[in-house]
């Protein structure tokens, strides 16, 4: 108890400087904590992504599609358990600054393969069954005010033409880390458009996407698809969801490494900031520990109190910062939430915040602590005096 | 009448400081006896080594050649961990600068030695108070050092230096930096502490009034102690 008052009283014996230290952490957690949540925010497709689903697209580009003629073929591949299938629509909500993705895609297996997605049995069928029909996450129905039952009107890029589609289903993530602004509509919709319109593009295949029989043969089963397409007209290229996801991270990639090098130079500075902190109280309380060691106590229990304080001056500015990390990422996951869907602090994040607070804790209080351990009394008194 | 045995026993103690290549001795073959419950006042010109002295009987500096003997303990073989701990129970140390911990209250301040005791925290206090009131403060035990003048911080700083009960107490000028009867005061609080409590003390001063009121006046002149023959009868 003695010594914790003591701690606490020689953190704060400088109001302002300590002030000013707690402060200058306080914000570097913060930024630390921000930054390391846009990150995960950007990977949070991957992280969200399953290893048991495989996505086949064709071989040269995202853009080139595929014969819906595979779908067969696909789904006789040993492994395989189930196969559905989409197109990237690309449309557009009024105009392009509405963004939210959207796609084409068969609704029965498309929702066997993401049961993350959460609808009422109601909504499930009545999305099977009624051919306009779209489903859309809570993010986005309640950032734009859709209602079960209203009419949403896509203006299509790749498919052009207005396109009327009518409320559904709105779903629920079933994890903290389910993308909840997504938009799908029934793929036959649009093939029956195309084979109307434009008869060439009817049949048309953007992904498959293939759930497996056992995670642990993912590999397996993707080099197969991908044999079978091999030497054909349309290859294919077969992955992992995660590696297909992380095929789009990683074009932004460089971006996302600064992002991680920034936060990680945010804690060496107030690494800085620390140790200087500390070092200038310790050499003003020279002559203190000196009498400290005349009265007997040895370097290990001033070291004690240097780390002592370090810690709660490092860690007080740790949880304000945490403590600001929350309504931070809030308003800032609400401001960007066309691009980061899913934008929560993560539990790694704060573990991250603590480990970052207790490394700097440490390295502020070593050089002091030594500096301390190597004083002779005889000498230190002579400079009191 | 048995003469009891030296409660310091200082046997052909020398100390140099080496700058460079140049030898500078700071004591020469020092030999010194004190009894126990005895009053020592330790004298003589700037530099001529009194606080290296008592920084070697308080065993807080180390002696280049000789023994140092205190309640029966060889303070010279002692490494420095045993030295820390043989100092928190042995020696009660008072600077002339009072050198109390500044974010400690004064109850506090004399609390401080006692925590490298096994005493429990209630003890503490009771002893802390106790002392505090020996030195007559128990109406400022919950003041701060900036709160008191000198004097009253050299009380506390004297209460630190005996609640743990040490076998003697040794002072650095206690009275350097008070004026005349803030200096009285604090002279007469040690004479009471050695007549009373029977603590043996050895005190470095300037001051002919201090050094009066001990039993024992050694004079030190450029790092030679004054032959005993000397000494003013008591
Ligand atoms: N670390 C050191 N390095 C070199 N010389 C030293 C060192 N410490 C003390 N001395 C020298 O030792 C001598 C004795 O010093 P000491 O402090 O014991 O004197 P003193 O009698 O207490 O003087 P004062 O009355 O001024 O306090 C002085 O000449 C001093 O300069
Ligand atoms: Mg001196």
């Amino acid at each position: 108890m003695f010594l914790i008052k003591l701690l606490f009283r020689n953190a704060f014996r400088h109001k302002l400087r300590t002030t000013l230290t707690i402060l200058g952490i306080s914000i570097a957690i913060l930024a630390f904590g921000l930054l390391r949540t846009v990150v995960s925010a950007w990977y949070s497709g991957v992280e969200a992504s399953s290893a048991s689903r495989l996505v086949t697209r064709n071989a040269i580009s995202l853009v080139f599609l595929l014969p819906s003629s595979y779908r067969e073929k696909i789904r006789q591949i040993e492994g395989v358990k189930t196969v559905s299938w989409g197109n990237w629509f690309g449309g557009i909500y009024i105009n392009e600054k509405n963004f939210f993705p959207n796609f084409a895609v068969d609704p029965t297996t498309y929702l066997d393969l993401y049961p993350e997605y959460l609808l009422t049995p109601e909504e499930r069928k009545a999305f099977i069954h009624d051919r306009k029909a779209c489903v859309v996450g809570q993010l986005t129905a309640e950032k734009y005010g859709w209602k079960l039952g209203d009419t949403v009107t896509l203006k299509g890029t790749i498919f052009p033409g207005n396109w009327d589609f009518v409320v559904r289903g709105i779903y629920r993530g079933r994890d903290k880390g389910t993308d909840e602004s997504q938009f799908f509509f029934n793929w036959e919709y649009l093939n029956e458009s195309m084979k109307k319109t434009a008869p060439q593009r009817a049949e048309q295949i953007g992904f498959f996407i293939l759930g497996v029989r056992n995670p642990g043969q993912a590999a397996e089963v993707a080099e197969a698809v991908d044999r079978s397409f091999k030497n054909s007209m349309t290859e294919t290229l077969t992955e992992t969801e995660k590696a297909f996801q992380m095929g789009f991270v990683s074009m932004t990639e460089a971006i996302v490494i600064a992002i991680q090098l920034v936060s990680f130079v945010v804690i060496i500075i107030i690494m800085a900031v620390a140790a200087n902190t500390m070092a200038m109280s310790a050499r003003e309380r020279t002559g203190e520990y000196v009498v400290f060691k005349t009265l007997g106590f040895r370097s290990p229990h001033l070291a004690g109190l240097i780390f002592g304080e370090s810690f709660v001056i490092t860690l007080t500015g740790c949880a304000l910062g945490i403590l600001a990390t929350f309504p931070a990422a809030k308003a800032f996951g609400d401001a960007m939430s066309t691009f980061f869907p899913v934008f929560y602090i993560s539990r790694k994040t704060i573990y991250l915040d603590l480990l970052a607070s207790m490394i700097v804790a440490v390295s502020a209080a070593l050089i002091p602590a030594l500096r301390v351990t190597h004083i002779r009394i005889a000498e230190g008194l002579r400079k009191v005096a | 009448m048995q003469v009891p045995p030296p409660i310091v026993r200082i046997r052909d103690v020398s100390k140099a400081y080496k700058r460079g290549t140049q030898i500078l001795p700071v004591l020469q073959n020092i030999t010194l006896d004190i009894a126990e419950g005895e009053f020592m006042t330790l004298m003589g010109p700037s530099g001529s080594g009194k606080s290296t002295l008592l920084n070697l009987i308080a065993g807080i500096d180390k002696a280049d050649r000789g023994t140092i003997t205190i309640g029966g303990t060889d303070i010279t073989t002692l490494s420095e961990t045993e030295l820390a701990a043989w100092r928190s129970t042995s020696i009660g140390f008072i600077f002339q600068f009072y050198n109390l911990i500044p974010v400690l209250n004064a109850l506090e301040n004399v609390e401080l030695p006692l925590l490298l005791t096994g005493l429990s925290r209630k003890e503490r206090r009771q002893h802390a108070e106790m002392a505090l009131q020996v030195v007559n403060l128990p109406d400022r035990m919950d003041h701060y050092p900036s709160e008191l003048s000198g004097g009253q911080q050299q009380r506390v700083a004297i209460a630190r230096a005996f609640v743990t009960d040490p076998l003697m107490l040794v002072a650095d000028e206690p009275t350097g930096d008070l004026d005349r009867v803030s200096a009285k005061d604090i002279l007469d609080l040690m004479c009471r502490l050695n007549a009373e409590l029977g603590k043996t003390i050895i005190m470095v001063t300037h001051d002919p009034r201090a050094a009066e009121r001990a039993h024992v006046i050694r004079n030190l002149d450029k790092g030679v102690l004054d032959n005993v023959s000397d000494q003013a009868p008591l």
